[in-house]
């Protein structure tokens, strides 16, 4: 079964006068514990993609269906359930809050979003942040870490909610080349670890190459697809 | 909630100096305020005390249309003996409201050294009544007075200051009183000068005091008779309440004309310093509507800055699954949280200033009351009412900008640099 469905996606955005189509007829589907990249030059439409399977934006036209359900019409609060509940977020920019520690950071949606209780939480950051290799930092706030260790906080942080599916668009841009490929790796080893599916953009050939299927995007439109050989 | 404020605390501690100030202006505006209401009302209350307790008592008795006539000291509205029993029935009645009371008839007369005449307005009392009704009179007199509860024999008259110096009296002189009584008919009276009193506000003032058997004698009054009830509180701070009871019960008591006997005033009604009060009450509302600009001002400013560098933090958390609603805690917590710290230690310093003056004792003169000593003081309803206002305007101002934060679109937010 597909976990992301997109039917006749098109997304158009109005800048002035000017309307710009940033997807044109997409059609998409992603089946559970892959780990797929959307690769192309800046403006390709990676992140417009990742934003409407994260349900982050509304399409024009089209559905998207995730999880078998139709995203399309949520309100603000539906979407942030929805979020909260199936889906993790890794950022270019970390994007941690800076005010909360490593463990802090991984707690955040496991207190704010869904509420789990305090033993089953410390079990549950523990185990995460073990499983990305920083749990010798928790105490540590994200300005005392280095790029890749914030990195690996924001993957902690995607995970501790047991999403079906992560959404990294460009994780590795703010990173240099040994991190990039360890935070790839890492994604990688989690995917295969906890039966998550990742979907990462990146403008990088060499990280690219580490997913199993890579959907090459120009202009808004899938030019190609591609499975590489494990 | 708990980790809403934790996070709320942690993020105003971020920007440390930029709500250092904001906290600093808060407090400033809250010290301002204590400081203000707890000289102002001490003083307010100072002059108001001087007022009733040396002079009008807390409320005041007439018989209907006497306080609308007082100027010409009608004697004609008198309140008779039956009126003083009934009277008399009431205040007994109340006696755990009141501490004390008065008769009084208060008449004016010419005044003779028997060279000089000058007209005089006189308060004719029975000392000890007089002295528990208005216990501060007495320290207007001046010379010794070995009995307080004595101050005015018969046979003797306390004259104003103005008119002893004017007609060049002193104690023990001879004078003589000549009024009209409310036959018209006019009787004199001899009276030796015993004591000089002081005016509150100067020395204007022609009242001066009588023996009311003195007076009964001079103005040909058979039996019992008054004019004026002065009343003295228990609790001034019961006024109202004791006002209304006593309305209530002397409207059970009518004339001939079925309309009611007596009439009933506060001593705001009757003084003018009661709009000097009202003068201090409005300046304490703005003063205390400065606080709530500089609060509003400062806390919507600093949240509004805080909303729009956080844009980029805002889209993450949202894009994470955080409700809209718990964004809009998040910030409402924080101007909250400012509000509280704020309102705690502007209260500790505003009390504590309000102890440092008085242990400083500052000493300042008002009109002929010399050397007063500024005693401060607030209470704890006017600290609990200055602490809400805060921290509600703190609450309402961070308002807005957590409602934008909750209505921002995780996918605007996240492209925002």
């Amino acid at each position: 079964m597909s976990l992301v469905q997109l039917k006749q996606i098109s997304k158009n955005y109005q800048m002035g006068e000017l309307s710009v189509q940033a997807l044109k007829d997409i059609e998409l589907e992603i089946s559970e514990q892959s780990f797929v990249s959307f690769v192309g030059p800046s403006g390709s439409g990676k992140t417009t993609l990742l934003n409407l399977i994260g349900c982050l934006d509304k399409p024009s036209s089209g559905n998207v269906f995730v999880n078998g359900t139709l995203v399309n019409n949520f309100s603000n609060k539906t979407a942030a359930q929805f979020r909260g509940e199936h889906l993790g977020f890794i950022f270019q920019n970390f994007n941690l809050l800076p005010v909360l520690t490593a463990y802090e950071n991984v707690e955040y949606p496991l207190i704010m979003v869904q509420n789990i209780p305090g033993a089953e939480r410390k079990e549950r950051i523990m185990h995460y942040l073990d499983a990305v290799g920083i749990a010798d930092q928790k105490d540590k706030f994200p300005s005392q870490l280095s790029g890749g260790q914030k990195q690996r906080v924001a993957v902690a942080r995607a995970l501790v909610t047991d999403p079906k599916l992560v959404l990294a668009d460009e994780p590795t841009a703010n990173l240099d080349h040994a991190s990039a490929f360890k935070i790839i790796e890492l994604m990688r080893q989690m995917q295969r670890d906890f039966k998550t599916t990742f979907i990462f953009s990146t403008h990088d050939p060499k990280i690219v190459k580490e997913a199993e299927i890579i959907y090459t995007l120009e202009d808004g439109k899938i030019m190609d697809k591609e499975i590489v050989a494990a | 909630m708990k980790n809403i404020f934790k996070i709320a605390i942690r993020n105003l501690l971020r920007y440390k100096r930029r709500t250092l100030m904001t906290s600093l202006l808060i407090v400033i505006g809250i010290v301002l305020v204590i400081v203000f209401s707890g000289v102002s009302v001490s003083f307010k209350s100072m002059m108001i005390g001087s007022i009733t307790d040396s002079m009008l008592g807390h409320l005041q008795i007439h018989k209907k249309g006497y306080v609308s006539s007082i100027d010409n000291l009608p004697l004609h509205l008198n309140i008779n003996e039956k009126g003083i029993k009934q009277l008399d029935k009431i205040l007994e009645k109340h006696g755990d409201a009141i501490e004390a009371y008065s008769y009084r008839i208060k008449f004016g007369a010419m005044l003779s050294n028997f060279q000089e005449t000058t007209n005089i307005r006189l308060t004719a009392v029975e000392p000890q009544m007089e002295n528990a009704a208005c216990p501060q009179l007495v320290k207007r007199i001046k010379g010794d007075i070995q009995d307080v509860n004595k101050f005015i024999e018969q046979g003797k008259i306390i004259l104003p200051e103005n008119i002893a110096k004017g007609l060049k009296l002193k104690g023990g002189d001879e004078v003589v009183l000549v009024a009209n009584n409310k036959d018209g008919s006019v009787n004199g009276l001899s009276l030796k000068v015993s004591n000089i009193i002081e005016g509150i506000m100067g020395p204007s003032g022609r009242d001066g005091f009588v023996h009311i058997d003195d007076a009964k004698i001079l103005l040909r009054i058979h039996g019992n008779e008054i004019n004026e009830v002065s009343i003295r509180l228990k609790n001034p701070g019961h006024l109202d309440r004791t006002n209304n009871l006593l309305t209530d019960e002397l409207s059970q008591f009518t004339n001939k004309q079925d309309k009611p006997a007596f009439e009933l005033h506060t001593w705001a009604d009757l003084s003018p310093f009661s709009p000097i009060a009202a003068i201090v009450d409005l300046l304490i509302i703005t003063v205390k509507m400065v606080l709530i600009a500089i609060v509003l001002i400062s806390i919507l400013n600093v949240m509004m800055m805080s909303v729009y560098e956080r844009v980029s933090e805002i889209g993450a958390i949202s894009a994470i699954g955080t409700l809209p609603s718990k964004i809009l805690w998040l910030f409402m917590a924080e101007g909250f949280s400012l509000g509280v710290i704020s309102t705690i230690v502007g209260n500790v310093i505003g009390v504590l200033t309000l102890f440092l003056i008085n242990l400083a004792e500052f000493h300042f003169s008002f009109s002929r009351m010399k050397n007063i000593q500024l005693e401060t003081s607030i209470s704890p309803s006017d600290l609990i009412s200055v602490s809400l206002i805060v921290i509600i305007i703190a609450v309402i101002s961070s308002l807005q900008p957590a409602l934008k934060a909750s209505k921002m679109q995780p996918v605007d937010a996240l492209r925002h640099v």
